[in-house]
């Protein structure tokens, strides 16, 4: 079943006089109980596909709907389902943690006791502070809280927008981990981030560029379209190394990858005697699903 | 409903964790009235004076004593000559100087006149005008009852009398202008800050996203501001009538229930000002420029509406302030019903309603 269909949306901003193109004619749909994550850099329309998505903003052209209702003509009814945590959401400051939360729940003509059994994983991390303000939590505990208010009235599909942002590694991994026992829950997940990494951990996952869309598959579909064979090299000034790199013809494209230089090459042979030239370590390595959508990425810019 | 109450509770936790905020909200109109009553007054009382009285006789001694006497003036130095009189005005000594002829006494009583020459400083000119008009007015006063066992041809006795302040005390001037002040300024600058601060917070966007309808969110953020308003428009009456003696003769229900009425008329700029702005700093700064400025200048409070070009006194009729002043001036110092104020109250009537209703019209269920 089909919780959210996107069809054909376009969206303007026009900025110092200049159209700019923020989503550009997008489709997409989302099944109802899927973690969906639409994957892009900062300003590839993220925020603006999640802002049309939750009524806030109207797109010019296209249609889109959610749980059946449309966006536009709808929304009262979209507003009344749904989850949403935006991008830069402070919580209010001088309230406490259990304030604020109330205050979610009553907004929603709800009650925490009613809803608690959903949110109880969360907020159990948060409730030894609960009498603190919020504006004096750490980031992931913030972060949690704010999961946790949107949770509180308990939405059929919940929009999170980048909201691993700014939070710690380890505080991103229990985050998702925590969307994973939610789709348990049957809530349609949709959740945007510039963490290519975290791809691996959804259902589906969007590549959005420049408001375009450039692919959308299972992280397993995207991971097993690439094909090539994809080298490590590593020495000891890397920077050097990766300039060195890029001046070459017989590399298709290079990139730093962790402590390594990531490369794709159509000449194997010149590309051992550059390693050697260098006294650089290389390896053949297995590609993740980052090095798939810089490939992506790569190609859309080529084409 | 429980959804309404929860909104407002939490606007009171807002408004009461903001330790600074709340100081100055209940702070400002005391300490305005206490300023414009008793150190910002454009009453003269005391003021010094020399004077220079080479004939020393009955009559300028008189004359002087009753100068003196009053509680305008206060006789700070005598003078021997007219040598020291510039240096006195310029070290600001002295506001005014008197200076009596020679044989003062000799030439009233011989020649039936007799010159006093009556010196200002008018640098202030309101100071200056005032001075030498209650100065006059004690001459006037002397001579008539010199006059008094004398028979003249024809006199005219101008009896004036100050109606429903006697005393010309400032007060009866300022607590009207005062109320509108501290009004507009909690109710429009207040309300639209907390609107926008929303906005600047980014919860905005969750409060869109949900059921909420608007009239509740507008409701719920102005209530606390009305009490607020009321408490006060309270201690401001409470402050004029016990401090400075200045008392309502007017119903007080009518007074508050009309006070009210400006309340929402303020609260209603303020939510608008909040729909077209999405910082706080933009919200102050209309809220300031905007507003207090034209309702100190232009509502009669600083400067008498009739003296103005038309143009301006035309644009007066657009500032609610004006109206509420005229009101408070009314019910307060001159005791008038709802019968002699009917006019002014439907025109703020009508002024809130269409604020109000322009307001929420305006009010934006989306971001942009």
């Amino acid at each position: 079943m089909i919780t959210v269909r996107v069809n054909n949306i376009s969206k303007k901003y026009s900025q110092n006089k200049t159209e700019v193109l923020a989503l550009d004619k997008i489709s997409f749909d989302v099944n109802q109980g899927e973690l969906f994550a639409v994957i892009g850099p900062d300003g590839a329309g993220k925020t603006s596909l999640f802002r049309i998505l939750t009524s806030l903003i109207l797109a010019e052209e296209g249609i889109a709907t959610v749980d059946g209702f449309d966006v536009i003509t709808q929304y009262k009814e979209i507003r009344k389902r749904i989850g949403y945590m935006p991008g830069k959401f402070s919580l209010y400051q001088d309230l406490t943690v259990e304030e604020n939360l109330n205050f979610f729940a009553s907004i929603f003509h709800t009650s925490i006791e009613e809803n608690y059994d959903l949110i109880k994983d969360i907020y159990d991390q948060i409730a030894p502070f609960k009498d603190r303000r919020a504006g004096k939590l750490s980031g992931g505990m913030k972060q949690k809280l704010a999961l946790s208010c949107a949770l509180i009235h308990r939405p059929s599909i919940l929009f999170l927008d980048e909201p691993t942002t700014g939070v710690d590694a380890i505080s991103r991994k229990e985050f998702w981990e925590m969307l994973k026992r939610l789709k348990q829950q049957g809530i349609t997940i949709l959740v945007s981030t510039p963490y290519m990494d975290e791809a691996s951990l959804c259902d589906r996952v969007a590549l959005l560029q420049k408001g375009k869309i450039l692919s959308i598959d299972t992280p397993e579909n995207i991971m097993s379209q690439f094909k090539n064979k994809l080298w490590a090299i590593k020495s000891e000034e890397m920077y050097p190394l990766l300039l060195a790199l890029r001046s070459n013809a017989f590399i298709e494209q290079s990139y730093p990858f962790g402590e390594y230089h990531h490369v794709l090459t159509n000449n194997e042979k010149e590309l051992a005697l550059f390693a050697q030239n260098y006294n650089a370590e290389l390896k053949i390595v297995d590609p993740t699903i980052e090095d798939c959508f810089i490939a992506l990425m790569q190609n859309h810019v080529n084409l | 409903m429980k959804q309404f109450l929860v909104f407002v509770r939490k606007e009171w936790y807002h408004i009461l964790r903001d330790p600074k905020t709340l100081f100055i909200l209940f702070g400002m109109p005391i300490v305005q009235i206490t300023i414009f009553g008793f150190a910002l007054t454009n009453e003269v009382k005391n003021a010094k004076i020399a004077i220079l009285d080479p004939s020393k006789d009955f009559a300028s001694t008189t004359l002087i004593n009753r100068i003196d006497a009053s509680k305008y003036f206060e006789v700070n130095d005598y003078l021997v000559s007219t040598k020291d009189l510039e240096k006195y005005f310029k070290e600001g000594k002295i506001k005014m100087a008197i200076i009596f002829p020679q044989h003062f006494n000799q030439s009233i009583s011989h020649t039936n006149t007799a010159q006093i020459q009556i010196i200002a400083d008018a640098s202030d000119p309101n100071t200056a005008t005032v001075l030498t008009n209650y100065a006059s007015s004690i001459i006037q006063d002397w001579q008539n009852d010199l006059n008094k066992n004398r028979k003249l041809p024809y006199s005219i006795h101008a009896e004036v009398r100050m109606l429903y302040n006697p005393e010309l005390k400032g007060a009866f001037n300022f607590v009207p202008g005062v109320m509108s002040m501290v009004l507009m300024l909690v109710s429009t600058l207040m309300t639209s800050i907390a609107i926008v601060r929303e906005k600047e917070l980014g919860m905005m966007e969750v409060l869109l996203v949900s059921p909420l309808k608007p009239i509740t969110i507008i409701l719920a953020k102005t209530i606390p501001y009305l009490l607020l308003s009321l408490v006060n428009i309270i201690s401001i009456l409470l402050l004029s009538v016990f401090a400075l003696d200045l008392p309502i003769q007017g119903s007080i229900f009518l007074l508050i229930a009309l006070s009210l009425l400006f309340t929402i008329t303020s609260l209603s700029l303020g939510i608008l000002i909040s729909s077209i702005t999405n910082s706080q700093q933009v919200a102050m700064l209309i809220s300031l420029m905007g507003l207090f400025l034209p309702t100190l200048m232009l509502s009669g409070f600083m400067f008498p509406i009739e003296n103005m070009p038309l143009p301006l006194q035309l644009i007066s009729n657009l500032v609610p302030a004006k109206w509420y002043y005229f009101i408070v001036k009314a019910v307060m110092i001159k005791g008038l019903g709802i019968q002699s104020i009917w006019k002014e109250s439907c025109i703020l009537l009508s002024m809130t309603i269409f604020l109000l209703i322009i307001s929420i019209k305006k009010y934006k269920v989306r971001l942009s």
